[in-house]
């Protein structure tokens, strides 16, 4: 590197250190080039790591269950093994029946309890947000129990219902939790803005909280639903699961995560070819519900500019 | 109610008299808020003390002063903002007309229905449509007839010098507007529930300079209607809007504290303090 040296420049200490500094930063700039470059590549190599199962398990599911599937698959009643044409219509159905009424017993305690907790700071609210964190972490075949004490033993039978609560119960904390963090993101202005023009807390809520944050309280709702569908360990104790077809709430009733647990584990490929199938069905309920969250928030909030 | 000149030269003389002796009784013409020894601290942190103020009737009055000096926090205790804070702790006495602000029988809510605010930065509410933004005070305070809601927004759109750009799209959203035609709306929606005193917090600060414009001259107009109190860390803005200023500035322990109020031109021109001559100079702050 060839620099002008004058008298004047040497004695100038800013000159001198300038010149020093960038005379470093050009002899290190290939060492931090290949630093940043590693860096970038070993990111790349766990980000490749932790898409290989999400990648494997959507092509092997849809692998093995595509074969299973057919407009009867989908519309028919399961049959016996051995006997073609069968499908899973009771257990769409089933899971349908339960995860919607699951659904709508989470929603009023999961969103209003966010509220709460986005609204209060106190002790009671810390307990409850602790309480809902250690809930979460709760085995869901420990809500299935539960369930088989609250509502199996005491009714007498299996049933829908009971189904429904295992999983309600098992959706409130998240629900909860997910709507505390979207109603804590309406800027604190937007209700001082309301409690400004003399409304009350519980008004400013309804009208000006709620609203504002409705995109990630649907959000918070699907993430729930997309967890509760893929449940199986409640449903164990609770649906028990059925051959026939059923919309009885109080009655035993089929669900996709059941069909792909007992059928899975029958000797008959018959059987083995539904559970797949199933799977891969539960896959992408999933999956669409997840991707459907997201593209509801961004609209919504697109709607909004 | 008196002679609005009239009123404003005994205001006047009120605020300088209140300055110097704050234990004198209120004067003939009583300003519209008026604060007595007032503190303000948050979690044992004391924010300002010592405040002893009257805001004249119909004027608009300027809370200036460097940053730290507690305007807003001065601000935010005329309409008991600082109930929202659970480490707040207000002391001494606010007065709207003969009201104790902080007094017992008063809710909090129908204060803030007298005294409206705006805030420093625009904030619609974004869920609701302009209509429904300038007239939610309204619903808030259980205002239901249609006729009262439709002749409300008008009148307060008009005040806020927005009427003619958005009376052919009143359903559309909030957030359809520019940031300057946002807080006008803000300034609507304060207006509509007929507030006797608007609280302005650095109301154009997050503004261009034309946008800050129309709102400083629509200001003007609204003497007619109610009486403002704004805080500006803009010493021009003051002296172009402001009909009387208070200067606040840090103290030693760290706390904000008046040191004096006068009709802007005097404050300005021949302030008593030396620190109040530094400021206005640009000395500091």
């Amino acid at each position: 590197m060839t620099t002008t040296s004058s008298p004047q420049a040497e004695s100038d200490p800013v000159l001198a250190r300038r010149r020093n500094i960038q005379s470093i930063a050009a002899r290190s700039f290939g060492r931090r080039q290949l630093y940043s470059r590693v860096a970038l590549a070993v990111c790349g190599v766990f980000l490749l790591m932790t898409l290989i199962p999400l990648v494997s398990v959507i092509t092997y599911t849809a692998q093995r269950g595509l074969q299973a599937w057919s407009v009867s698959f989908f519309t028919k009643l399961p049959t016996p093994t051995g006997i073609p044409g069968g499908g899973i219509w009771n257990a769409i159905v089933g899971s349908l029946i339960i995860d919607a009424m699951a659904v709508a017993g989470a929603i009023p305690f999961g969103i209003l309890g966010g509220l709460f907790l986005a609204e209060s700071d106190g002790r009671i609210a810390g307990g409850i947000r602790f309480a809902a964190d250690v809930m979460s972490g709760v085995p869901s075949i420990v809500l299935g129990i539960f369930a088989y004490i609250a509502l199996v033993k005491t009714l007498g039978h299996f049933s829908a219902i009971a189904a429904s609560f295992a999983i309600g119960v098992l959706m409130v904390p998240i629900i909860m939790r997910a709507s505390e963090t979207a109603l804590r993101s309406v800027p604190r202005s937007l209700s001082e803005a309301g409690l400004a023009l003399g409304a009350r807390r519980a008004a400013v809520s309804r009208r000006v909280v709620l609203p504002a944050a409705l995109p990630g309280l649907i959000t918070s709702v699907l993430l729930a639903l997309s967890r509760g569908v893929g449940e199986t360990a409640p449903l164990l104790f609770t649906a028990i699961g059925s051959e026939y077809f059923s919309t009885s709430p109080v009655k035993p009733i089929a669900a996709l995560p059941l069909v792909v647990y007992q059928d899975g584990i029958q000797a008959y490929s018959d059987l083995q070819t539904r559970a797949w199938g199933t799977a891969f069905f539960l896959v992408l309920l999933v999956l669409t519900l997840s991707i459907g969250s997201r593209l509801v928030a961004a609209r919504l909030r697109r709607a909004r500019r | 109610m008196t002679d609005p000149d009239s009123a404003s030269v005994t205001a006047l003389d009120a605020l300088d008299v209140a300055t110097e002796q704050a234990l004198e009784p209120p004067p003939l013409h009583a300003p519209v808020m008026q604060v007595r020894d007032l503190a303000v601290s948050f979690a044992n942190r004391t924010a300002v003390r010592n405040v002893t103020l009257d805001f004249p009737r119909g004027q608009i009055t300027a809370l200036i002063g460097p940053s730290g000096s507690g305007k807003t926090t001065v601000l935010r205790s005329l309409n008991r903002m600082h109930d929202l804070v659970r480490t707040a702790k207000v002391t001494g006495q606010v007065l709207l007309g003969e009201t104790d602000v902080y007094g017992s029988g008063v809710k909090p809510a129908l204060l803030r229905s007298r005294v409206g605010m705006v805030f420093q930065g625009p904030n619609p509410f974004p869920s609701m449509s302009i209509y429904d933004n300038v007239v939610a005070g309204l619903r808030f305070n259980g205002v239901r007839r249609k006729a009262l809601l439709e002749e409300a927004a008008e009148s307060a759109l008009d005040a806020a010098a927005l009427w003619d750009s958005v009376k052919d799209r009143l359903k559309a959203h909030a957030g359809t507007l520019s940031g300057g035609e946002q807080q006008r709306l803000c300034i609507a929606r304060a207006l509509a529930v007929e507030p006797e005193v608007l609280l302005m917090d650095e109301p154009t600060s997050s503004l261009d300079p034309i946008s800050t414009k129309r709102i400083e001259e629509l200001l003007g107009e609204l003497r007619n209607r109610l009486s403002v109190i704004i805080v500006t860390h803009n010493m021009q803005q003051a002296v172009r809007i402001a009909d009387y200023c208070a200067f606040l500035l840090m103290g030693e322990d760290r706390a904000g504290q008046l040191i004096e109020a006068a009709p802007t031109t005097t404050l300005f021109q021949r302030p008593t303090d030396q620190r109040t001559l530094d400021y206005v100079n640009g000395r500091f702050g």
